[in-house]
C-alpha cells in the first residue's frame, strides 16, 4: 500500500477522529472509570443541595460554580494520567514515529474527553436543575456550554502537567498544585473582590475564576451578557493555549 | 528509494550522547536493503540506541546516519519505517484488533481505506499467530503475545525497514522458529530489510548479515560464516567471545 510520503499534516481530521475514537473505546473496557466520571458530579450536587438544605440561595450560586468545577477537575486527572500512561508506555514513541500530527494527538484527546465532558455535565445540570431545584436565571444551555469549555480547560491542563511528572505518584499531586489554588481563588468561597489585593490580583490571571464568573452571570441574567461572552472567551482561549502547550512538550526525539 | 550506493542504512561518525555518557563512539556500518541484518551484543552495549536512532526518535545524535535515502527521523520516512521497542508499546485495555484498527487507521486514515486497512490488520494478526486472540484485551494476554501485538503493528503498512529491538525475547523455541521464518519471508518476498536486535547468540546464525556491538562500538561486521571462520570458531558466540578478548588484548598492548 502506498501511502503519502510527502510528510505529516500537522492537522488531519481522519487521524484525529481515529484518536478520539480509540481514547473512548479505551474507556468502554473501563465501565468503573466511566461509571465514576458520570456518577460523582451527580451524587456531589446532590450531596450539596442538602447540606444547604436550609439556605437554597447559597446552594443556587456554589451549586452552579460546582457545575463548571466538576468537568474541569475530572478531565484533569483523567487527561494527566492517560496522556502519562502513553508517555510511560511507549505508545506515544509509537505513534509519533509513525505519520501522526501532534495535533491529531491532542485533538483527539480534547474530542474524546470534551465528550465524556458533555455526558458528564448533561446529567449534574440536568437533575440540579429539574430534579434539585437549581435556581437559573438564564438558560441551562449556557451552563452546559460552560461546563464544556471547562473540561476542554481541564483536558488541556492535564496534558500540559503531564509532561513534568514522571509517575502516576506525581501526576495526581499535581491536581492539589494546580487546581486548588484556583478552587480557593476562584470565587467559590467568597467574591473575589472581597480577597486581599493580591489574591484578587491573581485571581485575575487564572482560568477557573472566569469558569465561575461565566457560571454566575448565566445564575443571574435571563440574556447573555457582555461579561458572561468575555468570560466564555477567556476560559476558551486559555483552554487552546494550553492545548497549544501540551503540544509543545510531546517531543519527536527524546534523550 | 534506496541512496546512490544501494544500501538500506548508512552510518558514518554516528554517535550518541545521553546525559553525561557517550553511548555510540563514532559508528560506521552499513545495512543492506532486501536483508536480515543482525545487531549482536550484550545488553547496555547500545543496541537500543542504535536502533531508536535508525527509527529517528532519539535525540542527540551528530555524525550520518542515512536511512532509506534520508537523513534518519526524516518525516518522510515515518510511513516506511516499522518500528517495535523493546517494551511492548500496545494499549492494554484495548483487544489486540482495536489496537491494530487504531494504528492502521493512523497509517491509512480515511473512510475509503476502510476494506484495506481491515485486511492489514487481519493479515498483520494472522503472520504473528495470534487469531485466536484477536478479541482478547492487550492487558490479559501472556508478555510473549503482547510482544507479538506490538510486532503486529509493525507489520502494518508494509513497511520498507523493520526495526525491531530484541522481538524474540521470553517466547518459546517454537514461536521464534515461526518469527524467524516469517522474517525471512519478508525479506525474501517483500524485499523487506530487517534489523534485528539480540543478545542471544544463537539468533545471530538466522541473520544474513551480524554487527556485533560491545561498549559502543562495532566489533565486527560481516556474516555469520565469515565471523566464524575468521575467529576459527564453530559458533558466532565463539567467535564473539574471540573478538572481545583480542580488543582487550590490543588496548592492554596500547597502554
Amino acid at each position: 500500500m502506498s501511502t503519502t510520503t510527502t510528510g505529516t499534516p500537522p492537522l488531519s481530521a481522519a487521524r484525529t477522529l481515529a484518536t478520539a475514537g480509540r481514547v473512548l473505546r479505551q474507556l468502554t473496557h473501563d465501565p468503573r472509570t466511566v461509571a465514576l466520571l458520570l456518577l460523582i458530579p451527580v451524587l456531589m450536587i446532590t450531596l450539596l443541595r442538602y447540606v444547604f438544605d436550609g439556605s437554597p440561595q447559597t446552594f443556587d450560586s456554589i451549586g452552579a460554580s460546582l457545575l463548571g468545577i466538576f468537568p474541569l477537575i475530572t478531565m484533569f486527572l483523567v487527561t494527566s494520567i492517560a496522556t502519562l500512561r502513553e508517555r510511560t508506555s511507549g505508545t506515544l514513541e509509537r505513534l509519533l514515529a509513525m505519520p501522526l500530527g501532534k495535533g491529531d494527538l491532542i485533538a483527539g484527546y480534547a474530542l474524546a474527553f470534551g465528550a465524556v465532558a458533555i455526558v458528564q455535565s448533561l446529567l449534574a445540570t440536568a437533575l440540579s436543575v429539574w430534579a434539585l431545584g437549581l435556581d437559573v436565571t438564564g438558560s441551562p444551555w449556557l451552563l452546559l456550554l460552560v461546563a464544556l469549555l471547562d473540561a476542554l480547560l481541564g483536558t488541556a491542563l492535564g496534558l500540559f502537567v503531564s509532561a513534568f511528572a514522571a509517575s502516576e505518584f506525581q501526576a495526581v499531586q499535581f491536581m492539589p498544585a494546580v487546581i486548588f489554588p484556583q478552587l480557593l481563588l476562584c470565587g467559590l468561597f467568597i467574591a473575589r473582590d472581597r480577597m486581599a489585593p493580591v489574591l484578587e490580583a491573581i485571581s485575575n490571571v487564572l482560568p477557573m475564576s472566569y469558569a465561575v464568573d461565566g457560571m454566575n452571570e448565566v445564575l443571574h441574567h435571563t440574556e447573555i451578557t457582555g461579561h458572561f461572552i468575555r468570560d466564555v472567551v477567556i476560559v476558551a482561549g486559555c483552554a487552546l493555549l494550553v492545548l497549544g502547550l501540551g503540544a509543545a512538550t510531546l517531543r519527536r526525539r527524546t534523550t | 528509494m534506496m541512496n546512490s550506493s544501494g544500501v538500506a542504512i548508512e552510518a558514518r561518525g554516528l554517535t550518541v550522547v545521553r546525559g553525561s555518557r557517550t553511548v555510540l563512539k563514532g559508528l560506521d556500518f552499513t545495512v543492506e536493503p532486501g536483508r536480515i541484518t543482525g545487531l549482536l551484543g550484550p545488553s547496555g552495549c547500545g543496541k537500543s540506541t542504535l536502533m531508536r536512532a535508525v527509527a529517528g526518535t532519539q535525540a542527540k545524535v551528530t555524525g550520518t546516519l542515512e536511512v532509506l535515502g534520508s537523513p534518519a527521523g526524516h518525516p518522510a520516512l515515518r510511513p516506511r519505517i516499522g518500528y517495535v521497542t523493546q517494551a511492548p508499546s500496545v494499549y492494554t485495555d484495548l483487544t489486540v484488533r482495536q489496537n491494530l484498527d487504531y494504528f492502521a487507521a493512523i497509517l491509512q486514515p480515511g473512510r475509503r481505506h476502510r476494506e484495506d486497512r481491515r485486511a492489514a490488520v487481519t493479515r498483520a494478526i494472522t503472520e504473528v499467530d495470534l487469531s485466536s486472540h484477536a478479541g482478547d484485551l492487550a492487558g490479559t494476554l501472556s508478555g510473549g503475545q503482547r510482544t507479538r501485538v506490538s510486532l503486529a503493528v509493525a507489520l502494518l503498512g508494509t513497511p520498507e525497514l523493520l526495526v525491531l529491538d530484541e522481538p524474540t525475547v521470553g517466547l518459546d523455541p517454537v514461536l521464534r522458529r515461526d518469527l524467524w521464518n516469517l522474517f525471512h519471508s519478508l525479506a525474501a518476498d517483500r524485499g523487506t530489510t530487517l534489523l534485528v536486535s539480540s543478545h542471544v547468540m544463537d539468533e545471530a546464525e538466522r541473520c544474513h548479515r551480524l554487527l556485533l556491538m560491545r561498549e559502543g562500538a562495532i566489533l565486527a561486521d560481516d556474516t555469520p560464516e565469515a565471523l566464524r571462520r575468521g575467529a576459527g570458531t564453530d559458533t558466532v558466540e565463539e567467535a564473539f567471545l574471540h573478538l572481545v578478548d583480542a580488543a582487550a588484548t590490543r588496548q592492554e598492548n596500547a597502554r
